[in-house]
């Protein structure tokens, strides 16, 4: 199948799947928690009632404010889009390599903690601030996964990854392990998950992500929302392309080799998506100032991944 | 010939400006000129790379010293800083002829200003090593008077003075370094030093001397003490030139003799570079995210951008020597291009600190806020650099930092085991640096442009003149063409280069125009123009999407706040509170940053009183130390003041002993 059709079909698969993966996690949240818990479809109608509110915008918010959504929604739809999922036979895939991608959801924080500080109110500052933090300690740690897997595979294209590691490039390797570690810690911190932030806080001494957003409503917010949806899917699909591609199609696989992607891509996400609900229900949030002990452990892992490349290139 | 008749007007105008400097037309009559003159430079400098890429006019004139000409030389590197520094010069000229006005003095203003910009051109144009310390001179000293320009401020002269030291000492490093490259010939033309081999603790001395002399004009740490003081001295549109094109001008100094005149310089250097770069880049968007004046900020983010183009050169000079031509030509022309993207977001964000000076009067962050309702124009354009110089795609900074990146994971294919952990390292660095920039510059503007204004002065700001919104929309419109088409960018300074590595750099080799792919398609690629057209679609698709699907009505109401509103612009978070976080997790160390709050007594109506205590160890461990040291030495010897005439002459019998010893020692 044509490469473009296929970047099409990713595109709108990334959105449209989205909610549900948040969904999810929030469902066997509640279940591990000993409620019911709302369906797993819940995301789409919340999305669809914000659209029908009206937004309200306060008297001092800039343009900026009224951006930002729209903006941190499509950068966070790009980065996306060009992350193999079920195939790599992408038409934009060669657009962005790893270090394209963090720069990406740089975009993303960037607007959304100016959004936070345009209303000019105590709250949207504080998050702002605290994202700014965390993204100083996570970017790096971030592009020395990125480091180490170049070195590794040889690219940092996560579509040629995709090939080195299904052509059984690398076996049980120490530095993919050590890199695995820090991209879940980075991965974690990125998208506010326990023990960085807690999404469903209610406690506006605590939020980070939560309180840049604080002033958004209507579709605005839906925007918003979506684009925490969009990043969650995002992450999950880039540890699965990096560390566990099998079963992604390849370009000339046909449509029987689609076939097996989608479904390869659907099972990763949700062992992903229950882990990750798992893993928040078992932990407690951190303080501020543990992130750093946090992410710069992730740092070290990432170096260490670099390191333990040479020393067993070396024996 | 349009190249020479725009340096000879510069000399003409400073002129011009000392015997009319009464008028107040003059200024702008002065302004107009330097813009004319700094088009006609540019526009001679893209000829050159455009034109004739491989040619290298040259010109000797009889002046200078008795036994040597003056010999000038045009070739790709100079033609591509000449664009450089005329394209900022040409915007902070424009500038000026509505800013000009602005400052206190304008007198003492516009005779240097041309100067400055004769001085900088003629270093790239030189071509032997007295006309270039000439115009390095020239350089220092107008843009030294430039910083006096407001006088009357202590804290102008304290920096004044600095300068003038650190000027004093890097022209005192530069002086034996051309000297030891001239050799005992003493021929001081730049083609006899290219053909000069040097003896091993010659060139050795040369690398040192250079990295020392043209390293403290570019402000590499721990010599960038004196460029925070300095460059927020100025008026602003003579920062803009300090802080992006002088820089600039002494990475010209360092790439020419490192790549050009010398030519065999070990990976040792290289590796040492890199990593001078890599902390030089941490340590300054470090200082920056901690500072309350705008114009500081800048000058300390300055000094970033030039560790990240200096461990783009390390890395070129270590690939070089280590025989792969390919990844050395990549890693420089990163390293290039991050020098001229720099200049140009740097002089965009001091011009529009300008320019909200001269709509507030004020460059504290604190004392600003909300700016962006009131200054449309400046708030659109400042935003453009603020992103570009967080290197956010698609904007420059983001294309010069991936290709520097690209360059750094090639880094491990070295063979020596220094490079081979350096290399990580220096990644992280680099990666913190740009994501502590990312935080910068979210605070410096969201403090500056967002929110409430914190101050009568910034409530009332009006947008500036037009000249002044013109210069910021079109620096910030190169911003993003620069970041959009980056093939272009390196496809011409692959020209320029050829000559100093030997190899073209095969920017698109493998798949086609608008991706850039530099180590083959296989390592890894981007394409800002992709990228730009696809976010594009889908910004308008999101909109569109949101639009049709749900309802379009917008209010306005008082802000949410969690119920709790406060009408006090004071309760917003400061500059100081945003970075708080960032101080306490990266400054404790090495600032020892400390916190004192004071709470009055229960029932006390007195404010509480936080105070943050911030140790500056560069300027406390070496400078500070190092004036002591001075101190203590001029102590002891101001003893041999007073002697007697026995002594004296005791002292002098001796040193003739001493004298003739060596004499009779070194004969063969």
């Amino acid at each position: 199948m044509n490469a473009a059709v296929l970047q099409l079909v990713q595109i709108v698969l990334v959105v449209a799947l989205a909610p549900l993966v948040t969904g999810w996690v929030r469902l066997v949240k509640s279940r591990l928690n000993g409620r019911r818990g709302a369906s797993p479809f819940q995301p789409y109608r919340d999305i669809y009632r914000l659209l029908q509110k009206e937004a309200i915008v306060a008297h001092s918010a800039s343009w900026v404010f009224r951006a930002a959504p729209y903006v941190t929604f499509a950068a966070v739809w790009l980065a996306a889009s060009v992350i193999p999922t079920f195939s790599t036979d992408l038409a934009l895939a060669p657009a962005a390599d790893l270090i394209a991608l963090v720069a990406l959801l740089a975009i993303a924080r960037f607007w959304t903690a100016l959004a936070g500080m345009d209303v000019g109110t105590a709250f949207g500052g504080i998050g702002a601030s605290r994202e700014m933090l965390i993204a100083s300690l996570a970017e790096p740690a971030m592009l020395m996964v990125s480091f180490s897997l170049s070195l590794i595979a040889g690219t940092t294209a996560p579509v040629k990854i995709v090939g080195f590691v299904l052509s059984g490039g690398v076996g049980l390797d120490v530095s993919m392990g050590l890199a695995l570690a820090a991209m879940v810690m980075v991965s974690i911190a990125e998208n506010g998950r326990i023990p960085i932030d807690n999404p469903a806080t209610h406690l506006e001494l605590t939020m980070v992500h939560e309180a840049m957003v604080l002033e958004y409503s209507g579709r605005h917010l839906a925007m918003m929302e979506g684009a925490a949806m969009v990043r969650l899917t995002l992450f999950m699909a880039l540890i699965g392309c990096l560390f566990a591609p099998w079963g992604m199609a390849q370009a000339g696989g046909g449509v029987d080799g689609i076939l097996v992607g989608m479904g390869a891509f659907l099972a990763r996400t949700f062992v992903l998506a229950t882990a990750l609900a798992v893993f928040e229900t078992a932990i407690a949030k951190m303080r501020v100032f543990r992130y750093a002990d946090f992410l710069g452990g992730a740092l070290l892992l990432g170096l260490l991944a670099t390191i333990f490349l040479y020393v067993s290139e070396a024996v | 010939m349009l190249i020479a008749a725009a340096f000879a007007t510069l000399p003409a105008l400073s002129l011009f400006a000392l015997l009319f400097g009464r008028r107040a037309w003059s200024h702008a009559v002065v302004y107009l000129g330097c813009l004319g003159a700094s088009l006609c430079l540019l526009a001679g400098g893209l000829v050159h790379l455009g034109g004739h890429p491989g040619a290298a006019p040259t010109l000797v004139l009889p002046f200078g010293l008795p036994w040597v000409e003056a010999h000038f030389r045009l070739d790709n590197l100079s033609a591509l800083f000449m664009v450089i520094v005329d394209l900022s010069a040409a915007a902070a000229s424009a500038f000026g002829i509505a800013y000009g006005s602005h400052v206190p003095e304008p007198r003492r203003v516009t005779p240097f200003f041309p100067l400055f910009l004769f001085g900088m051109n003629g270093v790239l144009v030189a071509d032997d090593a007295f006309m270039f310390l000439v115009a390095w001179e020239f350089m220092s000293l107008a843009s030294w008077a430039l910083v006096l320009a407001d006088h009357t401020r202590a804290e102008n002269r304290k920096a004044a003075m600095v300068y003038l030291t650190m000027a004093g000492f890097g022209t005192f490093c530069l002086l034996p370094c051309f000297g030891l490259m001239a050799g005992p010939g003493g021929d001081y033309t730049f083609a006899a030093m290219r053909v000069h081999e040097l003896a091993p603790t010659a060139g050795f001395l040369v690398v040192l001397l250079v990295l020392l002399g043209a390293g403290s004009k570019a402000g590499l740490v721990p010599l960038h003490a004196w460029l925070p003081l300095a460059h927020p001295a100025a008026p602003s549109h003579v920062s803009a030139l300090m802080s992006g094109v002088m820089t600039k001008v002494a990475l010209y100094g360092l790439i020419r003799v490192l790549f050009d005149l010398h030519g065999e310089v070990g990976w040792q250097w290289g590796a040492a570079m890199m990593v001078v770069g890599g902390v030089t880049a941490v340590l300054g968007v470090l200082y920056a995210v901690l500072q309350d004046d705008l114009k500081v900020l800048l000058a300390y983010s300055t000094v970033e951008n030039i560790g990240v183009a200096v461990i783009g050169l390390g890395l070129a000079l270590a690939f070089k020597d280590s025989g792969e031509p390919a990844l050395a030509a990549l890693a420089l022309v990163a390293g290039l291009y991050h020098a001229l993207n720099h200049s140009i977001f740097k002089s965009l964000l001091f011009l529009g600190t300008g320019a909200i000076l001269t709509a507030t009067g004020e460059k504290s962050l604190n004392a600003l806020g909300g700016l962006l309702n009131r200054m449309p124009w400046t708030g659109a354009a400042f935003l453009v650099g603020a992103a570009a110089i967080s290197a956010l795609p698609p904007l420059n900074g983001f294309v010069s930092e991936w290709l520097i990146f690209q360059s750094l994971f090639q880094g491990p294919s070295l063979p020596h085991w220094a490079m081979k952990f350096g290399v990580p390292v220096v990644g992280a660095l680099l990666a913190l640096a740009a994501a502590l920039a990312a935080a910068c510059f979210v605070r410096a503007y969201g403090v500056a442009f967002l929110g409430r204004p914190r101050s009568e002065a910034a409530r009332g700001a009006v947008e500036v003149p037009a000249v002044m919104r013109l210069t910021l929309v079109v620096l910030a419109a190169l911003c993003v063409l620069l970041g959009a088409m980056p093939v272009v960018v390196t496809d011409s300074l692959s020209g320029v280069i050829a000559p100093l590595i030997g190899v073209h750099f095969p920017v698109s080799a493998d798949l086609g125009w608008p991706w850039l792919s530099p180590v083959g398609a296989t390592r890894g690629s981007y394409s800002g123009t992709v990228l730009v057209m696809v976010g594009a679609l889908m910004f308008g698709a999101a909109i569109l999407a949101v639009h049709g699907l749900g309802v379009r009505t917008l209010r306005r109401a008082a802000a949410w706040d969690c119920g709790h509103v406060e009408d006090n612009p004071a309760s917003q978070y400061t500059g100081d509170s945003f970075a708080q976080p960032l101080r306490r997790v990266f400054a404790a160390t090495p600032f020892r940053a400390r916190e004192t709050v004071e709470m009055p007594e229960p029932g006390d109506l007195g404010p509480a009183r936080h105070t943050v205590h911030l140790i500056d160890p560069v300027w406390q461990g070496l400078y500070v130390s190092l004036g002591r040291l001075v101190d203590a030495i001029a102590d002891q010897v101001n003893r041999l003041q007073f002697l007697t005439v026995r002594r004296y002459l005791l002292m002098m019998f001796a040193t003739l002993v001493l004298l003739l010893l060596v004499v009779a020692v070194r004969q063969p």
